[in-house]
């Protein structure tokens, strides 16, 4: 027992092992000790802890000074109160000089209501601010996917912890210091000019209105308001599985027939399905999968494996950001959001009648970085873009509050067909590793010409940061690789571009947990453990549908009959598949 | 925004200096120093050469570059001069040496002129406060300053 530390913490004896935080010991016996600069992805290897904020202040008997909980260790016979009269008029304080120094438009920042600055105002009871003096005058800056607003910055750096430790994007950073300290891009420039890839988990880290997705919601509305607009709506398989917790449902609660109700109730004209596209992306990326392994096997030399999955956009930027010599790699595949676009303009408005400049296709996503995506030039025909809007989870739910109803009490509705219409298989494209196991439940059955016994393929499940496993194709090993997150992305590209690693296929999603994780979904406020409930909800989902390969989806299969022929065909080619760029020159300090 | 050139020469004495420091990135201020010794500030170019050569982000430079007075991203002048607005100073107006300074050259601090000539920067007891208010102009001590001896001390170098 050496190295187990007892204390006692509010008249509460404790027993936590050596090394332990008086914040992590009070936490493990439900004692809350308020912050907002410690931030934890538990699992992930991430822990923003620089001590700054001071709202987590303890008292320790025979200290003279107040110690900040969540950067000090226990110690054996400690004794701590961690809401004594002077502990709590410190935070007072503290929470009292950054307001000194904030903006006070609550009513209308995009973080009011979950502003962790205003809890914690509120919480402390303060009803006017102390001080008064010079208030920061620092850049706002709005980007295709993010907004910036340098003002509202309260020196946390979880921002920056995430961008550098978790993505290593290493595009925000704390820049000056005393009273024009504050966290920003090299040089102060825009977003778009730095190394930022879009990803949003700055934007999902940040406690307050200092880093927001843009608003897409009002635009949205005035195309359903406009009579000679069709709207349709496709939703992302990781909605489905968080919207609920936005009506005060339980992490991981599976409201895919409400959310279709709603968006009917919204005056949508149809609400289809990304999981539809999904299942064309394993037709599309499944099929390039095979052809590669396939002449690779044979000795092709023009052929490189491994392939890697192209579904996910803060990915795609990475990429093309920071491996430009390895842009033949990733599938050509475009992600479901865009080839639901695509077909949608292309294939449905013509065969319902519907001209393309008439038709408005909005995309509900758990992403920030799909706002970029949809806007990219090659993704439009003559600068009408095949998805015009791209609203996160959080945008959807404002939505939905404006409808008035109880979320929770929506009877359940079928989306509408044919583009709908989805199997098990689209589903887990939500989760990490589930794009890949969605193509090996249909490459393994055009591959070996036999029928799955087991459609599930557990060794490609979990939250481990870098996965390989090996899947038999009936006597052909296939190496498989996936990562989460794109720092455990580098690792691995890091390895294939070394030649030390062998994969013939890498799944790689940029947010932690996969699109689940994604930086557009609610905030879970460095609860990781949400992020894990949602995951387990898009299994469920997957098990109970009828139909949980991508190949046995009748419409998919019309589709192919009546409009894109084969599968990498050419119609299928020029509609459903992209180029990269080499970005890295058009940045700066890459 | 794309990459800016950086001549041949200023780029093989960045490499010399994170050569000395084995490319480490934990010597990224040591490396700062030195490279701003030799080329006399640190423009975005050079940050850039040096993450790249430490390969590291150019944000971790940057945010270096502005915690530390000590870094500068502008060229200094010919002739950088110094207010000291230590104590001694400060009570004796070294803010009215200062406005003068600013005045008579038309920049403010951190700023140097167009001409390359002169440039202002503050500073805290030069060691001097029986000469308070102080002011150097290079190596050079000025003391017991006052606002009219301003433009004639700019004189001597002009």
């Amino acid at each position: 027992m050496e190295n187990m530390i007892t204390l006692t913490i509010d008249d509460r004896q404790v027993t936590v092992p050596k090394g332990t935080t008086i914040l992590k010991a009070a936490r493990s016996i439900g004692i809350e000790i308020p912050t907002l600069c410690h931030y934890e992805l538990k699992g992930q290897g991430v822990e923003n802890r620089p001590g700054s904020c001071r709202v987590c202040v303890v008292e320790v008997e025979g200290k003279s000074n107040l110690a900040a909980s969540c950067a000090t260790n226990v110690s054996e016979g400690m004794v701590v109160r961690t809401n004594s009269l002077r502990v709590i008029m410190a935070r007072r304080t503290v929470v009292d000089l950054m307001l000194s120094d904030h903006p006070a438009d609550c009513l209308i920042c995009p973080q009011s209501g979950n502003c962790e600055l205003q809890k914690l105002a509120n919480d402390l009871g303060l009803r006017d601010i102390t001080y008064s003096g010079e208030q920061s005058k620092n850049k706002v800056e709005i980007s295709p996917a993010i907004i910036r607003d340098e003002n509202k910055c309260i020196m946390c750096r979880r921002c920056e912890t995430v961008c550098n430790s978790l993505q290593t994007v290493g595009a925000l950073t704390a820049v000056n210091r005393g009273f024009g300290a504050v966290v920003s891009t090299s040089f102060r420039m825009n977003l778009e000019d730095t190394s930022c890839v879009m990803c949003g988990q700055c934007v999902q880290a940040c406690p307050v209105g200092a880093l927001s997705e843009v608003n897409n919601t009002r635009q949205v509305m005035s195309a359903i308001a406009n009579p000679r607009k069709k709207v349709i709506v496709q939703t992302a398989p990781a909605v489905r599985v968080a919207l609920g917790e936005e009506f005060g449902m339980e992490p991981g609660s599976r409201v895919t027939g409400k959310m279709v109700t709603a968006l009917k109730k919204m005056g949508f004209d149809y609400v289809f399905d990304t999981d539809f596209a999904a299942d064309l992306t394993i037709m599309e990326e499944g099929t390039e999968m095979l052809d590669r392994i396939a002449r690779f096997m044979k000795g092709d030399k023009s052929v490189k494996l491994p392939i890697m999955t192209s579904c996910c956009p803060g990915w795609v930027n990475f990429f093309e950001t920071n491996y430009p010599d390895m842009l033949d790699i990733p599938s050509t595949a475009k992600s479901p959001m865009q080839m639901f676009g695509a077909i949608a303009k292309n294939y449905w408005a013509e065969k319902m009648g519907i001209k393309r400049e008439d038709l408005v296709v909005v995309s509900i996503m758990p992403c920030v970085a799909k706002k970029y995506e949809c806007q990219r030039d090659e993704f439009k025909v003559d600068g009408n873009p095949d998805v015009d809007y791209s609203l996160t989870t959080r945008e959807l739910a404002d939505m939905v509050k404006l409808l008035g109803v109880k979320f929770e009490d929506l009877p359940d509705s079928d989306f509408d067909k044919p583009l709908g219409e989805s199997t098990g298989a689209a589903v887990i494209f939500g989760a990490t590793g589930g794009v890949i196991e969605a193509a090996t439940r249909t490459a393994y059955e055009i591959f070996t010409k036999k029928e799955l016994g087991k459609v599930e393929f557990t060794e490609l499940r979990g939250l481990e940061g870098v996965r390989e496993a090996t899947v038999d194709f009936d006597g052909t090993p296939i190496h498989i690789g996936i990562a989460h997150g794109l720092g455990n992305a580098r690792k691995l590209l890091d390895k294939v571009r070394a030649g030390e690693a062998q994969f013939h296929a890498i799944e790689i999603m940029a947010c932690p947990g996969g699109c689940v994780g994604g930086a557009g979904q609610p905030y879970h406020h460095g609860d990781f453990s949400k992020v894990e409930k949602r995951l387990q909800a898009i299994y469920e989902e997957d098990r109970e549908k009828p139909i949980r390969k991508s190949h046995e989806n009748p419409y998919i299969q019309q589709l192919y009959k009546e409009f894109l022929g084969e599968p990498c065909g050419e119609k299928a080619h020029h509609l459903l598949h992209t180029h990269y760029f080499d970005k890295s020159e058009k940045k700066f300090g890459i | 925004m794309s990459h800016i050139e950086i001549n041949a020469e200023k780029l093989n004495i960045i490499k010399d200096i994170c050569a000395q420091y084995d490319n480490r990135p934990s010597d990224v201020i040591h490396i700062l120093h030195g490279v701003q010794g030799a080329l006399g500030y640190l423009p975005m170019e050079v940050q850039e050469a040096i993450a790249k050569q430490l390969g590291i982000p150019v944000s971790r430079v940057y945010g270096i570059v502005t915690f530390y007075s000590f870094f500068t991203m502008e060229p200094k002048g010919e002739h950088p001069i110094s207010i000291c607005l230590g104590t001694a100073c400060h009570v004796r107006g070294a803010d009215q040496i200062l406005e003068e300074f600013k005045r008579v050259l038309g920049i403010g601090v951190g700023q140097t002129t167009p001409d390359g000539k002169f440039s202002i920067d503050c500073l805290r007891c030069v060691g001097a406060c029986g000469l308070a208010p102080v002011a150097m102009i290079g190596e050079k001590v000025y003391g017991r300053l006052t606002p009219n001896m301003v433009t004639g001390i700019i004189e001597e170098y002009n």
